[in-house]
Formats: C-alpha cells, structure tokens, sequence
C-alpha cells in the first residue's frame, strides 16, 4: 500500500514537475549559417521599394512553445553591414546623414514582453538605432520547429515592424512617401 | 606652330593639357564639394556625381598623356635663382602628378567598392578592376576628400609662386605658359 502510494505520488510530482518546468529553450540566432535576415525597405518617390540589409547582427532568444510569456530575444546589429547592393548609396547610408555608424556602431533590440500566440505574436522591445532608444512592436509568428538533418535542434520565426526615420533622430528628407522603414526579419536558430 | 617644348619655353601642347587640367581640376573639385550637400530633391542630386566622376576618368587619362608627353619631351629649364627654389617648384610639380592620380584612385575605389563599373558620359564604362577590401568605401572617401583639399592648398601655391615669378622676379615663368616665347638669338 505504501509502496503504491509511494509511486502513485512520485509519478503525480514528476508530471507537476516536469510541466512546470516546461522550461524556454535557449537558441542562438544562427548567424554562422545565416539562415537568419534583417530586410528593410523604403518607398522611393512614391513610386517603388528600395530594399536592403543587415549582413552582419548576433543574438540569441530563448522560447517557451507553452508559455510564450516565458520567451524573449535579443539581437545585436552592425550598422556598418548596411546594404542596399550600391556602393555610394552604401556608403551615404553609413554617413551622419542616416545610420552615422563611426558614431553608433551597433543598434539593437531587446524584448520586454512576449504575448500573443505561435501564429500572432506581439514582441515588444527596445529597439535603439542611431543612439536612440525607443519601445517598438514586432509582429511576429512562428514557422517550424524541430530536429535539423545534423544532430541539432531549430527553431524559426518571422516578424514585421516599422518606425518612423525621424523618431530616431535620421532627419535626411527622403520625401513625404519615405519617411518610414518597414522591417521584414527572418530569425532561425539552433538550439543552445 | 610651336607644338614641342624647348629648352626654355613650352610647346601648344603642354600648354593647352596645363590649362585643360587647370580649369577641369578646378572645376571637378568645385563640382564634388557642392554635390555633396546637395537635397535628394534636387535636380542635380544624380547628374552632378555623374558628371564628376566622368569628367574625373577623362581628366586621369588627361594626366596619364602628360605625363607621357612630358617623358619623351623636353623638359624647360626651371628659372628661380637658387638652386633649393627649383628642387621646390619640380617637388611641387611631382606631388601635383601624385595628388592628382591618388585622387582619381580613390574615387574610384568609392565606386566600383560593391563591384560596380563607373559609366562615364554614357560612352564607355570603367569597370571594378580589384576584389573590394574592407570599409573601402568609407576609406577611399575619405582619403578622396582629404587629397582633394590638399591638392587645393598645392594649386594655390603653386599659382601664388608663378605670379610671384611674374610680378616680383619679373621672369617668363608664367608668359611661357601662355604661349610658347619665340627663341631669342643669343
């Protein structure tokens, strides 16, 4: 009779147990592999899209699939890494015209909530850019998750935002149709 | 017409190359300090860099014959009195040649960083020679930028000593470029 309650009770904890530590896993954006982007673009004259990237940024997020509260990401960008596939356009966009890069090496985003669901996140954080600091949305979703072809484990995610080049202090006047930049990211990333 | 140099005056065509790359240094330097500022708006905001980096090719080739013309050509006596003088005016005259290419090099590196050809006039392109090297852009701007204000300081001086040559030593320093001085017999 013990012996039953004995295992009958340690069968009910280690279920308690393991559901409350449905621990977030930890991955790190997987940059190595870049399997990983951070897309931008701008309306030029009002006409069309001029898009561009990141090529170099860093990070790591940690996510619960059962209790989204519990996940959060950071990531680290290198402004200098700007790239619109044209050399001068590249290099003003390095200058104190736009991103000022000598001044503001990195820009980056730190998330202070994650609510929603798998299909419709909100990822809200600090995003700062040219030195400054501001709260920003994500809307974000997941793609998949599961064990890579290599002995690993990913997990991956996709997200759109936008801000105003003028809230973070970008005053180089590229018209009335452009004074927003609209974010498209891609994050993957391999289990820690 | 006197188109070579002789030993104590200059021939039509370094003459004319000496002006041509005269008003067209000027004139490419004047053009890439204002187009910098210029408004995204502005009419000008594509064609004066298109223009200044054309002119800039043309003006390397320019400098390029010049300096070949001069090689197989007579080089006129220099005519300060001391030595140390003429030792300053060839330095000056070599550093010019220099300042001038070395800008020209770096402009083009500004461009062709992301391996894209420089159009020039839409008549020929001069494509990215060289695999692209690290911040290229950002250096080869600065470079460019910082060359282009020292050549100025060099173009004063050397226009200062040639007046100076003219009105105080009253020699035919600066007349000789005008057109070349018929020999006199001596």
């Amino acid at each position: 009779m013990t012996k039953i309650n004995t295992l009958f009770l340690s069968a009910a904890l280690l279920s308690v147990s393991s559901a409350a530590m449905s621990a977030p896993v930890s991955y790190a954006i997987d940059t190595p592999g870049m399997h990983a982007s951070i897309n931008f673009k701008v309306n030029h004259l009002g006409y069309s899209w001029l898009t561009g990237r990141f090529n170099s940024f860093s990070g790591d997020y940690q996510y619960d699939p059962d209790n989204l509260s519990n996940s959060k990401i950071n990531v680290i960008i290198d402004t200098k890494s700007v790239n619109t596939n044209h050399a001068e356009r590249d290099k003003h966009l390095r200058s104190d015209d736009f991103l000022n890069v000598k001044k503001h090496p990195e820009s980056s985003f730190v998330s202070t909530s994650i609510t929603g669901t798998d299909a419709d996140m909100q990822i809200k954080g600090n995003f700062t850019l040219n030195g400054v600091t501001k709260p920003i949305v994500i809307k974000g979703s997941k793609v998949g998750e599961g064990k890579d072809p290599w002995g690993g484990y990913r997990s991956g995610f996709m997200g759109t935002t936008e801000f105003k080049l003028a809230d973070y202090k970008i005053s180089k006047d590229l018209g009335p149709a452009s004074g927003t930049v609209y974010l498209e990211l891609h994050i993957e990333g391999t289990k820690k | 017409m006197q188109l070579k140099n002789q030993n104590q005056t200059y021939g039509w065509i370094s003459i004319v190359l000496h002006w041509t790359v005269a008003i067209v240094v000027l004139g490419t330097f004047a053009l890439g300090f204002w187009m910098v500022d210029l408004d995204y708006y502005s009419t000008w905001y594509q064609d004066a860099p298109n223009i200044h980096k054309s002119v800039g090719v043309l003006l390397i080739i320019a400098m390029l014959a010049r300096f070949l013309w001069n090689q197989i050509n007579t080089k006129p006596s220099p005519l300060a009195e001391s030595a140390l003088q003429n030792s300053v005016a060839v330095n000056v005259h070599f550093i010019l040649y220099l300042l001038v290419f070395s800008i020209g090099v770096s402009g083009y590196l500004i461009s062709t960083a992301e391996s894209q050809p420089i159009g020039v006039f839409n008549w020929f392109e001069v494509p990215a020679w060289f695999t692209p090297f690290e911040d290229q852009a950002d250096i080869a701007g600065d470079v460019h930028e910082w060359l282009g204000y020292g050549l100025m300081g060099l173009v004063a001086l050397h226009a200062l000593a040639a007046l100076k040559h003219h009105f105080f030593n009253k020699d035919n320093t600066l007349k000789r470029m005008l057109k070349p001085i018929s020999k006199k017999r001596n």
